[in-house]
């Protein structure tokens, strides 16, 4: 073994120039490389003057994972492009695969800084805290919206606003489809976590299935984490073991449940976006956010220079099928007239209001009365924002 | 669309059995692969990267192509190309291989993302399977057993490999090498080149692991599709004692575990089932405990392996 010094640098040296370039390509890993910006970062200097009327309104939206998922983030996507389209004067500034980490922090500031950005669209659960909040404080002119139900009054700053859409109701009359279709009377739903939001469509998923026949259950299985396809398609082809044969999900990207269904020869019911291309022959209908309403409708008003602070556009923003912030997908070929007949019915009701999901008798699946007879809760009940219970009907737990 | 009979119990051991061959086969291809690395005296943790360069490769080329065994192919070719960065640069002088093999990870992975993001929402032609089930006149047990022809390859690969070190004079150089280098130096073998191949050639294994997850199980690309399954399957093959043979077992053990969890919960099973998510890591830590010896290191260990020579 050769002992020489091929470079004259004491071992002190390395060491420090070792760390040095470490810490710049983790810092860099991650943040820099998946910027998709689609117009180009021009730095007009207009940021100062947040959209006075006349001129351009520049608008960020950061997503947690690819455009192109056929999920939570091609909604996002998709409504923030029909924003832009509606828009002359809105420009967009887009950004996919930013971590929940200061990943997002950066790409907030440098939207903010190089290309003006006069509003914000973090749209995953993960960057609120403490990345929105930190940045909220630190550009008090800027408007955060975030997708998620956490603005506390009086809490959280003043420029930030929560936008979050109902997709329950659209579950519901998924889950009345999918009861007429299903011929062996049981259906199935991957999840991913035991929170509030998945157990809510697990419910009204499975309260719309059993409004039109109260003999239905729906299967529940957990994979544990958003994005596991593996674990998805094994849960998927067990409940197709089990002569289930209608499957929905909540997870970030349905792809594999729905392609796994299709192989199968089992019913498929979507979620997040239109999956209907990936199940021609299966696909009954789904649960579709649908962004492009609610977008326009903030971007207009960031436009004409309202603010979140003055009060001039509200914290919460909350709607369901009747506000256009979600809908379902356009039913497929096994769909048949009775199912359309009440699937529309039922739609029909919930937009003027008679036909409240939630209500009395509610048992869960334990026998334990949630919402005794009489009573109900209507959708802007915060009370729901918090479930933590499966509904009578439910095959599953949400315990470990 | 047929309405399929319940199954009931029996579909937990039908599940496992189904997962086995289906969720089983990447870990199996990465699995050789590491082994036939590791057995050259140098450690490939990047194939977790390679697994996923392989998975784009394939998809993206079977989407391009309309042929998934040209998909396959280039799955093997780009984790190859992987292969020659890392044992190339592996083999430096004062270069260490995990640091190197981390840094792969991270760079095929990059590279996979890049070059993957027009391939996550087209379709591509999927590998035929092999239908066994047929006789059987039940639709869960016919799914149950369409084989990949991967599988297939990769079951009759195990054995070809453990013949291959055993028996043959390349097989011998490649244990020279990797147990005691001054030997093989002293029979006028190159420990760079042998090691280079080596590296190279347990990379395309690792690369058509990739078209596997891509091509037929669970048949898409998406940037998570990997979910550590390539690191597993680098730790399956101290598990399997640097044995080819054996780490086809532990292949069968590892993606049949995986399987175990949803089976459970669909049949109504509800407590505990994170627990049975976990399955596979807690049988690897019983197993470890239960071979472990206080008298001896890992058998059957490349006496060179991960040394700076």
């Amino acid at each position: 073994m050769s002992q020489r010094r091929f470079v004259r640098l004491s071992r002190r040296q390395i060491l420090r120039g070792l760390l040095a370039t470490s810490a710049f390509g983790i810092a860099k890993y991650g943040t820099g490389c998946a910027s998709t910006p689609s117009t180009s970062a021009s730095p007009e200097g207009s940021a100062s003057s947040p959209a006075a009327g006349g001129g351009q309104t520049t608008l960020g939206f950061i997503y947690v994972g690819p455009k192109d998922d056929y999920g939570y983030n091609q909604a996002h996507a998709e409504g923030a492009a029909g924003m832009a389209k509606k828009f002359p004067w809105a420009k967009l500034v887009e950004e996919a695969n930013v971590p929940e980490t200061s990943a997002v922090a950066e790409s907030m500031r440098s939207m903010i800084d190089i290309d003006g950005a006069v509003a914000l669209f973090p749209t995953s659960f993960g960057y609120f805290d403490p990345h929105i909040l930190k940045m909220a404080a630190e550009y008090p002119d800027v408007q955060f919206f975030h997708a998620g139900g956490l603005y506390q009054e009086g809490k959280t700053p003043k420029n930030i606003g929560s936008y979050f859409g109902y997709i329950d109701e659209s579950q519901y009359i998924a889950g009345i489809v999918a009861a007429l279709t299903s011929k062996s009377g049981k259906l199935g739903f991957v999840g991913a976590k035991p929170i509030p939001q998945v157990l809510r469509n697990i419910n009204a998923f499975t309260l719309g299935a059993r409004s039109v026949k109260p003999s239905i259950t729906t299967q529940v299985v957990f994979t544990g984490n958003w994005a596991e396809p593996i674990k998805e398609a094994e849960a998927t082809n067990s409940m197709a073991d089990q002569g289930i044969d209608v499957v929905t999900c909540h997870v970030d990207s349905p792809k594999v449940v729905m392609e796994t269904a299709e192989k199968r020869g089992i019913y498929s019911s979507g979620y997040h976006a239109n999956q209907s291309a990936l199940a021609p022959k299966g696909y009954l209908t789904g649960a579709e956010w649908d962004w492009t309403n609610i977008y326009s409708k903030v971007a207009e008003e960031v436009h004409a220079g309202k603010k979140l602070s003055d009060g001039g556009i509200p914290h919460i923003l909350r709607g369901g099928l009747k506000d256009g912030f979600c809908k379902i997908s356009p039913y497929g070929p096994a769909v048949g007239a009775e199912a359309k007949k009440a699937a529309d019915a039922a739609q029909a009701k919930l937009k003027d209001g008679s036909l409240v999901i939630y209500k009395g008798e509610l048992k869960d699946n334990k026998g334990a009365v949630i919402i005794p007879a009489g009573q109900s809760m209507k959708q802007e009940d915060p009370k729901l924002e918090t479930m933590n219970y499966l509904v009578e009907g439910v095959l599953g737990s949400i315990g470990s | 669309m047929a309405t399929e009979a319940a199954l009931g119990w029996w579909g937990v051991p039908l599940a496992i059995l189904a997962g086995t061959m289906r969720g089983g086969t990447p870990f199996l291809f990465v699995s050789l692969g590491e082994c036939l690395t590791e057995k050259s005296g140098k450690i490939n943790l990047g194939l977790e990267g390679t697994l996923l360069t392989g998975a784009m490769a394939a998809y993206g080329v079977s989407y391009l192509t309309g042929s998934p065994w040209v998909g396959v192919l280039a799955a093997g070719l780009a984790g190859a190309a992987l292969g020659v960065i890392h044992g190339w640069l592996s083999q430096q002088f004062r270069v260490n291989d995990v640091a190197v093999g981390i840094a792969m990870i991270i760079f095929g992975s990059g590279v996979a993302f890049f070059f993957g993001k027009p391939f996550i929402q087209p379709k591509a032609a999927q590998l035929p399977t092999i239908d066994l089930g047929a006789w059987s006149g039940i639709p869960a047990v016919e799914a149950a057993l369409q084989i990949s022809p991967l599988f297939i390859l990769g079951v009759i690969l195990a054995p070809l490999m453990q013949w291959f070190f055993k028996s043959t004079r390349w097989g011998l150089f490649i244990r020279a090498v990797g147990d005691s280098p001054d030997a093989a130096k002293a029979m006028g073998v190159s420990i760079f080149k042998v090691r280079l191949l080596s590296v190279i050639a347990g990379s395309f294994l690792a690369g058509i692991g990739g078209a596997s997850l891509s091509l037929y199980y669970p048949g898409l690309w998406t940037e998570r599709i990997s979910s550590g399954q390539g690191l597993m399957a680098v730790a399956l093959v101290i598990f399997a004692r640097w044995n080819p043979i054996q780490c086809l077992w532990a292949s069968l053990l590892f993606g049949g575990a995986q399987a175990l969890g949803p089976a459970l919960q669909s049949v109504g099973l509800k407590e505990g089932y994170y627990l049975f998510n976990a399955a596979p890591y807690i049988l690897t830590l019983m197993i470890m405990i239960f071979t472990c010896s206080p008298k001896r290191s890992l058998t059957g260990a490349p006496g060179a392996l991960g040394t700076d020579t």
